[in-house]
């Protein structure tokens, strides 16, 4: 499963020109502010939208080649598209809006795989109703499952978040990452908010101004120090997959990742169980010599890669621990004091860490 | 109905309904087609192309009449040719009457389905196709059915018009009784003869009776279009 993309397009005012793959199944963050040029982006993989040049790749079939002159209309590229506003039918009851893109797929989805996403998106007790009739989480939570079930080969998630107030916002996040672990589909989410991009997606693309600004994987970007002048907004910091290595008897679960071990308060996840930590990098506290009787239960021998430069009263320091990167937001006088530069050994107190425990509370399948 | 109508005032009456019905389910599908155009495209001479559609709402209708006599006339070019290739006749004929109807109700039925167009989200469309759907499978599943309320108010609108239409008709299919005397020109006819004031009266309360029933159902057809959207 791949996807390749790549085009070129001028507006009035704007030039879009990008280049970029989904090489596997997995979430892909298009980030950037608004008027970057992502929705663009995806209306042209969706084939809503003909570029002036470009290339368009999905699992291997080409459905937009402007220099052979291929434009495969947007009904026949199978890309499940999820708007930002929904967009259901309203004439429609919620079940006739779910399967309204499986009718028309080449192959169908089995009844089972009908009954797995209305249970993985807790759909049961809104078939019979009419959009109208739904909040709007609720309304997000259909249009997601009516794009799963029409097969697609690639997601399009279009800030499917953005309408939702804080509450709603949280309350499908954990549905966004239980497809994200169980569909085995390349996803592409457009976003603006880099707490959500930190939390769902594998790969980041960083836009500005029509044009790619970074690429990589979201361990990397989110603790680039470039990436404060690139999103305008500060270092998010870090993001480690990790493995659960223990439940202690003291309460606190054993959290192990390349560089080092984290603890935190009991989870209900079993030994073996992976998932994702943040760190914000105001959470950390760095110190030359191994602190001793303080209060933290996190403290992580890393080694100081690179300073930020800006001639703020902060200073963001990137940090290797092990295989892992960290980011640290400390005061440029303490960095000054400390002395830090490449290279330099320190200790990192983590004070606080973000568990990003995928859809516990979500029925088993 | 004989119980309360006398033999020609129920031939009057079905005699409307019936070219009624030619003229605007026969006009549907075109004010249908008029209306996507103008609500979903753009093209040069739009702007034409939407006044000439609106024509028959300013201009008086006996000129509209006229017009039709002098084209569909047994020895104007198309008259002409439609009775000598296909012996179709539109002067003197009831179809003549509804041909006329259709024509200066045109307008009505293209403004209501234009307006429930132009209020569809163009947004659904786009979802539809992304779930596979083509322009046929779209405009039969998505865009007609959220259409519908404004196909049924133009309906309503130009039945209720087209049962009143009088100066077309008369200029275009004169006042055959049995052929195109519609109601309009049955109290036309009633007020001509001596006397014939009553009988014009009961003409007349028939046509309110019809006007009201048509009021009423456009109001339902309004009410259950605002409780679906």
């Amino acid at each position: 499963m791949s996807v390749e993309i790549a085009l070129r397009h001028e507006f009035p005012g704007f030039a879009l020109d990008i280049a970029f793959a989904l090489p596997k199944p997995g979430v892909t963050a298009l980030f950037g502010a608004s008027g970057a040029g992502k929705t663009t982006i995806v209306n042209a993989i969706a084939g809503t939208f003909r570029p002036r040049q470009g290339r368009i790749v999905i699992n291997g079939r080409v459905v937009l080649d402007t220099e052979a002159g291929i434009f495969v209309p947007a009904a026949q590229r199978r890309t499940g598209y999820v708007f930002q506003d929904a967009r259901l039918f309203p004439h429609m009851s919620v079940e006739n809006n779910l399967l309204f893109g499986w009718r028309r797929a080449a192959s169908r989805a089995s009844a089972a795989d009908i009954e797995h996403v209305v249970v993985l998106l807790g759909l049961r007790s809104l078939l019979q109703r009419r959009p109208r009739a739904l909040s709007g989480g609720e309304k997000s939570r259909v249009a997601l499952g009516r794009a799963l079930l029409s097969s697609p080969e690639i997601l399009l998630l279009d800030e499917p978040l953005a309408s939702l107030d804080a509450q709603r916002r949280s309350e499908i996040l954990p549905y966004l990452e239980s497809l994200r672990d169980e569909m085995r589909l390349p996803m592409l989410l457009v976003s603006h908010a880099l707490d959500e991009v930190a939390r769902l997606a594998d790969d980041i693309v960083v836009l500005r101004d029509g044009r790619m600004a970074a690429e990589g994987s979201v361990f990397d970007i989110l603790t680039g120090l470039e990436l404060p002048a690139l999103a305008g907004s500060p270092p998010v910091g870090a993001v480690i997959p990790a493995t659960i290595t223990a439940h202690r008897s003291d309460g606190l679960t054993a959290l192990s990742f390349d560089g080092g071990t984290l603890y935190v308060a009991h989870l209900a996840q079993p030994v073996g169980g992976r998932l994702r930590l943040r760190v914000r990098a105001e959470e950390i506290m760095l110190a030359l010599e191994e602190p001793r009787g303080i209060s933290a239960n996190n403290v992580l021998a890393a080694q100081v890669l690179a300073l930020s430069r800006e001639e703020t009263s902060h200073a963001d320091i990137q940090l290797a621990c092990g295989a892992t990167r960290l980011v640290a937001r400390i005061t440029r006088a303490s960095a000054v004091r400390l002395g830090l530069g490449p290279g330099t050994p320190v200790f990192a107190i983590v004070k606080s860490v973000t568990v990003d425990a995928p859809a516990a509370h979500l029925p088993r399948l | 109905m004989d119980a309360f109508l006398t033999p020609p005032e129920s031939e009057a009456l079905l005699l409307s309904l019936r070219i009624s019905f030619v003229a605007v389910f026969g006009a549907l599908p075109l004010a249908f087609l008029a209306a996507l155009l103008l609500a979903r495209t753009r093209f040069p001479g739009k702007t034409l192309v939407d006044g000439l559609i609106h024509v028959p709402l300013v201009l008086p209708p006996v000129a509209i009449g006229f017009l039709l006599l002098m084209a569909f006339g047994t020895r104007g070019p198309l008259g002409g040719f439609l009775l000598h290739n296909l012996g179709i006749r539109f002067v003197f004929s009831w179809t003549g009457a509804a041909l006329a109807s259709a024509i200066i109700t045109f307008p009505f039925q293209v403004r209501a389905i234009r307006l429930s167009l132009e209020a569809i989200d163009g947004g659904l469309a786009q979802a539809a196709q992304t779930l596979g759907a083509g322009w046929w499978d779209r405009l039969f599943n998505v865009t007609l059915p959220l259409a519908l309320p404004g196909i049924a108010a133009g309906v309503i609108t130009a039945f209720a018009a087209s049962l009143g239409e009088f100066g077309a008709i008369i200029t275009f299919v004169s006042n055959i009784p049995g052929e195109t005397r519609t109601l309009p020109l049955a109290i036309y006819t009633a007020l001509q003869a001596p006397g014939g004031e009553a009988e014009a009266m009961r003409l007349s309360l028939l046509s309110i009776l019809l006007a009201l029933i048509f009021m009423t159902l456009a109001e339902f057809a309004q009410r259950r279009a605002r409780s679906r959207a």
